[in-house]
């Protein structure tokens, strides 16, 4: 197989056939809702249909009377007493005094069949008293909103503000007054973006058994089963290490099955239908109104900008809301990636985290940093516009660098910025002519990237094949990721390793497949336990040899002798090897673990070409780029693929994605025809360009790929509208109605 | 309610089974039969991840009754390939690294064999309209694209 | 749910004029299935019509016109290459309805049925001036398209009554029509804005026409104004303007999820003048 980069590796930067390919195009990989058990009962959840409202009584009688109802659960069967993120996540999965947003779960019914318990959740009476509700942020932190909550504010929240804001943030560095005054042009503007939905494809779904002693066992589509473990223990009032979850495949999470929603119903329902197993699958519409979308976001921005391009001042006041309690907004996320691709010496970021009666926020894919861009990557293009500047050269020119003190405090080490906005301004696609009605817009993108808490073993089977047991499951190709890296580690080929996705019982505790972490970490993780293993297999070819284990190596799959004293031996190959060890001292496996820290910063480029229709407002994406820094691109394809989804996200977001929410405080929206995702004739191929600057901090350079491309969309496509249009749009989505109106503006 | 006696062929096979009027020929499929290939995404006829053919024609599975299956030939995911020889679509999604997730692929792979079968050489714009009932998240449809044209490649060059 | 499959048009008559609650007739179902599981509409009986001979079939009518079957479904107008030639409007209409999958199963008479106003179908059928076989209890009768819809989600139809085809006039020589409507993507919405337009021309001047629009009011509409507009010209700019004109006059539509008020009575403009260009440049090839 040809490799796309020549970096001396043998098999990383190859694009080999995915070891779950198999069972993925046969229909054969098992996700959540494809399991069943004997004895098993299906479940439904009843939901609020009002926006906020005082939960008066709940009357199961009818229900349970159904036959074949084995029972209901309400927030009466959970243990009292959690406080803060706990407390939170109970109150999310079923309500308690209050019904806090338009889905909220307020009982859940298990019955013998699916349409015996959907029947029996209409039978559910639950007697409300409608509260006066706010939805939209802004709105929700001016004088007189409805209070969804006295005294959920925290500490840093300034006086006088009103009680649904709940938090509030400021960091910055360098002189405000100073910077401002050194610019030639200064402007200020303000943008919205609405709540978008992570939209994975595959609605949540678990079975769940649990007897009288507590002990459980959960089959759940999720990102990570050790935080469903953990979240659910603590909702019911468990010990963790009686639960045991395993991880189905998983149908896409794009962060939004990073956290428990009706997972603990399962449970306790199984629990109090006599242990009898539990499956609970979400419709498409519970997943729309009871999951955990975006935070919808209001910002004001301030740039100071030189006439030669440099930025000599930046500031932001950011406003978010992430639904009904605190800390779920994702607003200093959003505050550190306002700048983070640029090195300046004046930054100031304030934050204020507001409640609403919407769905308590999940992440989503590089979460805080779209809205984040959106804002200011559309101002910077405005200023640059104004005083005829070449947006990218002015990116290069400000352009965060290896030593450059970022603009959220950290110095940055080696990072791919520069080199990604060179390979941007090199590509083809800037020479594609445009048309009448045509724009092109760029914009970068910053994503962290994360470490985190890893658990990963790895054993050499008695032919010398090799299993890694990770814990984070494969959303995206991950397993044949690290099975390149493994192979590349011990010099075997690809397939002979198998990466298995292992459950809660069989790890140390592993953080979920987020923050692009799981080629990054699990990846690390498993070359770290392949060096153990290695050593090991060195030392039995020692012993065998009767030499010391420093004079033996390992390369190309095989213990070799090395060194001046070590003796002529035919080397001993990892098959041989496996086939002796019960006699030369036992199994060999190696495992390690780690809360790594060592992940490296990641930062984007993409240039879109539009056509906006300008008798209706249609914009048409005509072609697009993505140039992204992947430190190593361990497996090109799936890379790639990242790229290409996550622009396709963020092209969703730009131009049609919404949260509408109607005067009752409803969703609107609750199904996949009116929330637009991008289906397949909205998008041209979307053209990649890898771009590889290793981080220092992973064995073989991989920085983590998986966010960073949902972000520089959203303001380039606004941009592009503009050149295409003449005119700025300044609140997502981009739609038709929205660009048609602004058009149709005078001036 | 009663359900209702319900006889099919499915991927070739004859299969009865039990329906609840309500039931959808997916959840039949899903529940009875225990071929859970075919994915519920939406329940509206929305994402297409349910897609099966009819005798022949292609359509959502979540928006045909079970009933509705009496007397018919059913194909599914889990028929596509013969025996332990993958379709060439099959193939071609895993080489072209088609596929992130996964959960779209089965009703991806049925409705552009169903595309092939009309249109052995179909446009680029012609497979993305037909595909347009086929919602996936995960890969913004490049890779899905290449793979289809690819897969009728070799499909026109076996003819 | 009782479901039932009737053999014959009478007898699926007599089950609905013998049912008390709700009653569904089954289709394509690409409407009734999605309010069943969306717990909408439960009917309490479920008739399908797919077991009835003739409702199934695409034939040319003695007057040279085309009877379509109720059950017959998108996918097969499409496939029906002669109905194509004289109406592409009316079938590009139904092939608006939904993804590739729903084309299996969406048939016209279910899409009328539907009650929508903006439902893809009908203003193609409407601008044909297309009529539908009804028969119910006091047997059987021929309605013009226009007249079924009474508002969003209801009918007027009678109880009982199901549509066992529609009808389709003769094309004539040197006709056209189009259907054109706006969403916000490329396919899978539903019609923010419809326009369906069918003309004859004599040499290269509009002597007859039919303009119908969906989405901008409660009901589909027949627009006998913006027919007007365009009879007796060449569809010159003028005569465009005037048909953009009274189309946005004759549109009342609402703000909703969908789009503005504004917005719908801007583009309905828009479409129309697209529309009437592509179906006048149809009856020009037809002439040929």
């Amino acid at each position: 197989m040809a490799k796309d980069q020549t970096q001396g590796y043998r098999l990383i930067g190859t694009r080999p056939d995915r070891p779950d390919g198999l069972d993925k195009v046969t229909g054969r990989a098992r996700y959540g809702a494809d399991i069943s058990a004997p004895g098993m009962l299906h479940a439904a959840v009843v939901r609020s249909p009002h926006a906020h409202a005082k939960i008066l009584k709940i009357d199961a009688t009818k229900a349970l009377a159904l036959p074949g109802v084995k029972a209901v659960i309400t927030r009466a069967d959970l243990p009292t007493g959690l406080t803060g993120e706990d407390w939170n996540l109970q109150e999310n999965t079923l309500a308690g005094e209050k019904a806090l947003y338009d889905g909220h779960a307020v009982a859940a019914v298990a019955a013998t069949t699916k349409l015996i318990a959907q029947d029996a959740a209409k039978l559910v009476e639950v007697t409300y008293e409608v509260l006066p509700h706010v939805t939209d942020v802004d709105a929700a932190m001016a004088p007189g909103a409805p209070v969804i909550r006295e005294g959920a504010a925290d500490h840093s929240v300034p006086e006088g503000m009103h009680p649904n804001v709940v938090r509030y943030m400021d960091f910055g560095h360098g002189d405000m007054d100073a910077g401002f005054a050194a610019a030639d042009l200064v402007r200020e503007q303000s943008y919205k973006t609405e709540a978008t939905h992570q939209g994975y494809i595959e609605p949540h779904a678990c079975m769940a058994q649990m007897g009288a002693d507590d002990r459980g066992e959960m089959w759940v589509c999720t990102q990570g089963h050790w935080y469903i473990r953990r979240m659910t223990s603590a909702v019911l009032g468990i010990d963790a290490a009686k639960l045991r979850v395993t991880p189905s495949e998983i149908g896409g999470g794009f962060g939004g099955k990073t956290t428990i929603f009706m997972e603990p119903l399962a449970l306790a329902l199984s629990q109090k239908a006599g242990g009898r197993p539990v499956k609970l699958v979400m419709s498409r519409s519970e997943v729309l109104r009871a999951t955990g979308p975006t935070a919808s976001a209001s910002m004001d921005v301030k740039l100071g900008l030189k006439k030669d391009g440099t930025i000599t001042a930046a500031q932001v006041k950011f406003r978010m809301q992430g639904g009904p309690y605190i800390g779920s907004s994702p607003v200093g996320e959003a505050l550190s990636c306002a700048f983070a691709c640029y090195d300046v010496p004046n930054v100031m970021h304030e934050g204020y985290e507001v409640l609403a009666n919407r769905p308590k926020a999940a992440a989503y894919r590089a979460p805080g940093s779209p809205m984040a861009a959106f804002a200011t990557e559309s101002l910077l293009d405005e200023m640059c516009r104004e005083l005829g500047l070449d947006p990218l050269k002015v990116r290069l020119k400000n352009a965060a660098k290896e030593g450059t003190k970022s603009s959220y405090g950290p110095t940055y080490n080696r990072i791919g910025l520069v080199e990604s906005l060179e390979a941007t301004m090199a590509h083809k696609n800037l020479l594609a002519p445009l048309g009448p009605n045509q724009g092109r817009g760029v914009a970068s993108g910053f994503w962290f990237n994360w470490g985190g808490e890893t658990s990963v073993s790895l054993c050499i089977g008695e032919d010398g094949t090799v299993t890694v047991s990770v814990g984070t499951p494969d959303i995206g190709g991950s397993r044949a990721s690290i099975a390149l890296m493994t192979a590349e580690c011990l010099g075997i080929a690809y397939d002979k390793v198998r990466v298995n996705i292992v459950e809660t019982g069989a790890l140390g505790v592993n953080e979920p497949t987020h923050g692009s972490r799981a080629t990054f970490a699990s990846g690390l993780a498993a070359v770290e336990a392949a060096k153990q293993a290695m050593a090991e297999m060195c030392r039995r070819a020692a012993a065998e040899w009767d030499i010391d284990a420093e004079a033996v190596e390992w390369r190309d799959g095989a213990a070799h002798p090395a060194g001046p004293n070590a003796g002529k031996f035919p080397p001993l190959s990892i098959g041989e090897i496996g086939a002796k060890m019960g006699g030369t001292g036992g199994p060999i496996s190696g495992h390690h673990e780690v809360t790594a820290t060592t992940h490296g910063a990641s930062f984007g480029v993409h240039v879109v070409d539009v056509e906006v229709d300008p008798e209706t407002g249609r914009t048409t994406i005509l072609r697009y780029l993505v140039v992204q820094d992947a430190g190593t691109a361990i497996h090109p394809a799936y890379v790639e693929g990242q790229y290409q989804g996550g622009a396709a996200q963020g092209i969703g977001w730009a131009l049609n994605e919404e949260y509408v929410y109607g005067a009752d405080g409803r969703l609107q929206n609750t199904v996949f025809l009116d929330y637009r995702v991008p289906v397949a004739s909205d998008l041209p191929m979307i053209d990649t360009v890898i771009v590889e600057v290793p981080n220092p901090g992973h064995p073989y350079g991989v920085r983590g790929v998986g966010e960073t491309g949902i972000t520089p969309p959203l303001p380039a496509i606004a941009n592009a509208i503009h050149a295409a249009t003449g005119k700025r749009i300044r609140s997502l989505p981009m739609s038709p109605s929205k660009v048609l109106a602004a058009i149709k503006a005078q001036g | 309610m009663s359900r209702i006696h319900v006889t099919a062929t499915v991927n070739g096979d004859a299969v009865e089974f039990l329906a609840d009027p309500r039931d959808s020929l997916l959840d039949c499929l899903r529940d009875q039969l225990n071929l859970t290939g075919s994915k519920e995404g939406c329940g509206t006829g929305d994402c297409g991840a349910c897609s099966v053919t009819v005798d022949g024609t292609l359509v959502c599975s979540c928006l045909v009754l079970g009933v509705e299956a009496q007397g018919k030939t059913i194909e599914t995911v889990e028929g596509l390939a013969k025996g332990a020889e993958l379709h060439p679509l099959q193939r071609k999604f895993i080489e072209h690294a088609a596929l992130q997730c996964g959960f779209c692929t089965p009703g991806i792979l049925v409705a552009a064999k169903a595309l092939l079968a009309e249109n052995p050489d179909p446009t680029e714009t012609e497979i993305r309209f037909w595909l347009a009932g086929n919602l996936c998240r995960c890969t913004g449809y490049d890779k899905i694209i290449r793979a289809v044209q690819d897969a009728a490649a070799e499909m026109r060059g076996a003819a | 749910m009782r479901y039932h499959a009737p053999s014959s048009v009478a007898e699926a008559v007599k089950l609905a004029a013998g049912t008390t609650g709700i009653t569904r007739f089954l289709s394509g179902g690409t409407d009734v299935l999605v309010q069943l599981r969306a717990g909408m509409v439960t009917p309490d009986d479920l008739i399908d019509l797919k077991k009835i001979p003739g409702l199934h079939d695409i034939t040319k009518t003695a007057d040279g016109g085309w009877r379509i079957g109720a059950t017959v479904s998108g996918a097969e107008m499409r496939r029906h290459a002669a109905l194509c030639a004289d109406w592409p409007g009316v079938v590009e209409g139904m092939n608006l309805v939904g993804s590739t999958q729903v084309q299996g199963r969406a048939t016209l008479a279910g899409n009328l049925c539907n009650g929508s106003p903006a439902a893809d179908s009908v203003p193609g059928m409407v601008a044909a001036g297309a009529r539908v076989v009804v028969t119910g209890p006091n047997g059987t009768r021929d309605v013009a398209v226009e007249d079924i819809p009474a508002g969003p989600g209801r009918t007027k139809l009678q109880p009982g009554e199901m549509i066992e085809a529609v009808l389709l006039p003769p094309r004539g020589t040197q006709g056209g029509d189009a259907y054109l409507r706006f969403i916000p993507r490329t396919e899978m919405d539903i019609a923010v804005v419809g326009v369906g337009i069918s003309l004859t021309l004599d040499g290269d001047k509009v002597v007859s026409a039919r303009v119908s629009l969906g989405a901008v009011a409660p009901t589909v509409l027949l627009v006998d104004a913006a027919a007007k507009a365009i009879i007796g010209t060449t569809l010159d700019e003028a005569a465009l303007a005037a048909l953009a004109t009274a189309v946005r006059a004759a549109a009342t539509p609402i703000s909703d999820k969908r789009g503005t008020a504004e917005f719908r009575k801007e583009v309905v403009g828009v479409l129309a003048g697209r529309a009437a260009r592509i179906a006048y440049d149809r009856a020009k090839g037809a002439a040929k």
